[in-house]
């Protein structure tokens, strides 16, 4: 028999790196600016994660450094496209091809320790009841944090005064210019945030999913983020529903594997990367869905007039 | 006080030629601070990685060997690039090339004849073009964006790769390791003297000088460079940007996979899991580097070629970790963009006085 809990419950700490990093790409995006740096950013949070956890014991500690090395990554990011208006896409890959250089060196004495992993929670009586117990009640905290931050950039976006200035600041920064608000001020802050969440999704990786260093073990997982924020068509609940799917895709991946199909191991773990190319397709087809969303500064470099 | 840019009136042309060579400062500097702080004697690192590649012979065919797919990627992405196409997947359409033009070579090894090698080349282009093909026409017919799809490829075609190598090419008397038969004579690139530089360098020369002439003196070069800068100019002038992605993908993609075969049949002989150390990516950087012109990448792709060679001098002599180099390479671009704000804009501070008067 097959244990759907099981499954279910390994989709779930597939998708939450993804998660995780797309919702702060989310917001960047919101705000007009395209950052392609993602893998580096969550390769860094990685590293930086499982090396201070190694270092002081404690997870949590790692969790916090993660999310220092994003933000720390992201501003360098912003920094160049921002204050110094480079191209973004360029600017994004070179804060990816650094990232995985800077990760593998810091790492490199890392390399087959064997990790801290961060504990789930338990809560009493709730994580001990049948069937819901462990799916609903005793995940890690990471998987919380990261609907909650799911939810609360939706609000954000909706229904709160922040989001109408990001929104305003993406969509069209020359007026948001001339009501007097500082776009780059703005995009400073959304671009940190989405360097604090890829830290966040990096540490997930080498504290949660597999508490260990492994060079290079984003795997690609910061370009389907990137991926999925398209295919949410900026909007964050679809943005978690994208995350959940994709992370079973991965995992029906892993499971065909263990249960002998006899189909090449390749071409399942090429499975999640088909099926980014193939989502996009989707969306990019439907001209109604993918347009009416789409900030329309999006990777536009502002020099405000003096 | 505050840091803000002033628009130069014209592009400055010292800020055009020098922002490499400041990027290139900049990139020693930091990396002889970060080799001090990893406890390691910085300028005996800098001598090994940027200096030592370059007194010996031996070395100096390395550095050749290595900046040949360097710059037959680069030059496509140069050209790519400059028309605001971003074709990142080269490493991918390397694979692809390499595999198309390997099926001769281990499909057909009794074919014995130097029109088998020139097949192989022609035969790795297309495998390049092909697989660049799919984001143009996702691009072009869907609207799809090309930098993920292109990317998402590398991915699929290193699977592919790994399959093949481990299943229906691998070679029955290799031990069981993952690889194919070796190449034989008629399949090699034919090399200098008895060293290890081949055929391929002056290939990549050649296009690039091809490619140098193609972008100042045709009409061809002036539609990539007015797409790029202003796409309203060149649809005003009956440019179609959809031909333009084309272009760029199929050319890029092709020299990309010509690289493949070349390194393939050239330096490597067989084909196995690993074959190139990120040399796809690492084009974007000297693509960059080589101020998108193609006789700047030719001096790009040997810099760069010196930094792996450097790089595996430091990991042996000081046994420091080879990602360095990947470091060294990711500053370098780094730097390179923040530099090249200089050639249209001037760096001004301004002090909390001036801010208040605004």
């Amino acid at each position: 028999m097959i244990n759907y809990e099981a499954i279910l419950l390994t989709i779930i700490t597939a998708s939450t790196p993804l998660l995780l990093a797309a919702i702060g790409e989310l917001v960047v995006e919101r705000s007009g600016v395209l950052n392609l740096g993602l893998e580096g950013m969550m390769v860094m949070g990685a590293v930086a994660g499982f090396a201070m956890a190694q270092v002081t014991g404690s997870a949590w500690l790692g969790v916090l450094m993660a999310m220092f090395a994003g933000v720390a990554m992201s501003l360098l990011f912003a920094f160049l496209t921002q204050t110094l208006v480079t191209n973004q896409v360029a600017t994004g890959l070179s804060i990816t091809l650094l990232g995985l250089g800077l990760s593998g060196l810091i790492g490199s004495g890392f390399v087959g320790m064997p990790g801290v992993k961060l504990e789930s929670v338990s809560i009493p009586v709730l994580s001990d009841l049948p069937y819901v117990s462990t799916l609903v009640f005793g995940q890690d905290p990471l998987v919380y944090i990261s609907i909650i931050l799911v939810i609360g950039v939706s609000y954000m976006l909706k229904r709160t005064r922040m989001g109408l200035i990001i929104r305003a600041v993406g969509q069209n920064h020359n007026s948001a210019h001339a009501l007097g608000y500082s776009v780059i001020k703005v995009r400073y802050a959304c671009i940190a945030f989405g360097g604090m969440t890829s830290g966040l999704a990096g540490a997930y990786l080498s504290l949660v999913y597999t508490p260990q260093w492994i060079e290079n073990m984003t795997a690609g997982r910061g370009w389907i983020a990137l991926a999925l924020v398209v295919f949410s068509t900026w909007l964050p609940g679809r943005l978690a529903a994208g995350a959940y799917l994709f992370g079973g895709v991965w995992i029906l991946g892993l499971y065909a594997q263990g249960m002998g199909v006899p189909i090449p191991s390749q071409l399942l773990s090429s499975l999640p990367y088909v099926a980014t190319i193939i989502a996009l397709i989707l969306i990019s087809t439907n001209r109604r869905l993918s347009v009416i969303n789409t900030p329309a500064s999006l990777g536009q470099g502002f020099v405000p007039d003096r | 006080m505050q840091l803000i840019l002033e628009k130069r009136p014209q592009a400055s042309r010292l800020m055009y030629f020098s922002s490499p060579l400041l990027a290139i400062a900049l990139t020693v500097i930091v990396g002889g601070l970060m080799f001090a702080a990893m406890g390691q004697p910085p300028l005996r690192a800098l001598y090994l990685y940027f200096i030592d590649p370059i007194t010996n012979l031996w070395s100096i065919e390395e550095v050749l060997v290595k900046a040949t797919p360097l710059i037959l990627i680069g030059v496509g992405l140069a050209v790519t690039f400059r028309a605001n196409v971003w074709n990142i997947g080269a490493e991918g359409q390397l694979t692809a090339g390499a595999l198309m033009g390997s099926i001769i070579p281990i499909l057909f090894t009794s074919w014995q004849s130097p029109l088998a090698l020139f097949c192989m080349l022609v035969m790795g282009m297309i495998g390049g073009a092909l697989l660049a093909a799919i984001p143009a026409l996702l691009k072009v017919r869907f609207g799809v964006n090309e930098i993920l799809t292109s990317l998402m490829l590398v991915y699929i075609v290193h699977l592919l790769l790994d399959w093949l190598v481990r299943g229906p090419w691998k070679d029955p008397f290799g031990y069981n390791f993952p690889k194919s038969i070796g190449f034989d004579d008629w399949h090699l690139l034919p090399t200098f003297g008895d060293g290890r530089v081949h055929l391929g360098l002056v290939i990549a020369i050649i296009i690039a000088l091809i490619l140098y002439w193609v972008m100042t003196r045709t009409i061809k070069g002036f539609e990539v460079r007015v797409i790029g800068a202003a796409p309203r100019a060149g649809a005003f002038a009956g440019f179609s940007q959809a031909k333009m992605v084309w272009f760029c993908f199929l050319l890029s993609g092709g020299l990309a996979g010509l690289a493949g075969i070349i390194e393939v049949a050239g330096t490597i002989g067989q084909l196995q899991p690993n074959i190139s150390p990120s040399y796809g990516f690492t084009a974007i950087i000297v693509a960059f580097l080589g101020r998108l012109n193609p006789i700047g990448v030719i001096f790009a792709g040997l810099l760069l070629a010196v930094s792996y060679i450097g790089g595996e001098g430091v990991q042996i002599e000081l046994g420091m970790s080879d990602k360095t180099t990947q470091v060294f390479q990711g500053m370098l671009l780094f730097f390179i963009l923040m530099c090249d704000t200089l050639i249209h804009y001037r760096l001004r501070l301004l002090k909390a006085m001036e801010i208040s008067n605004d």
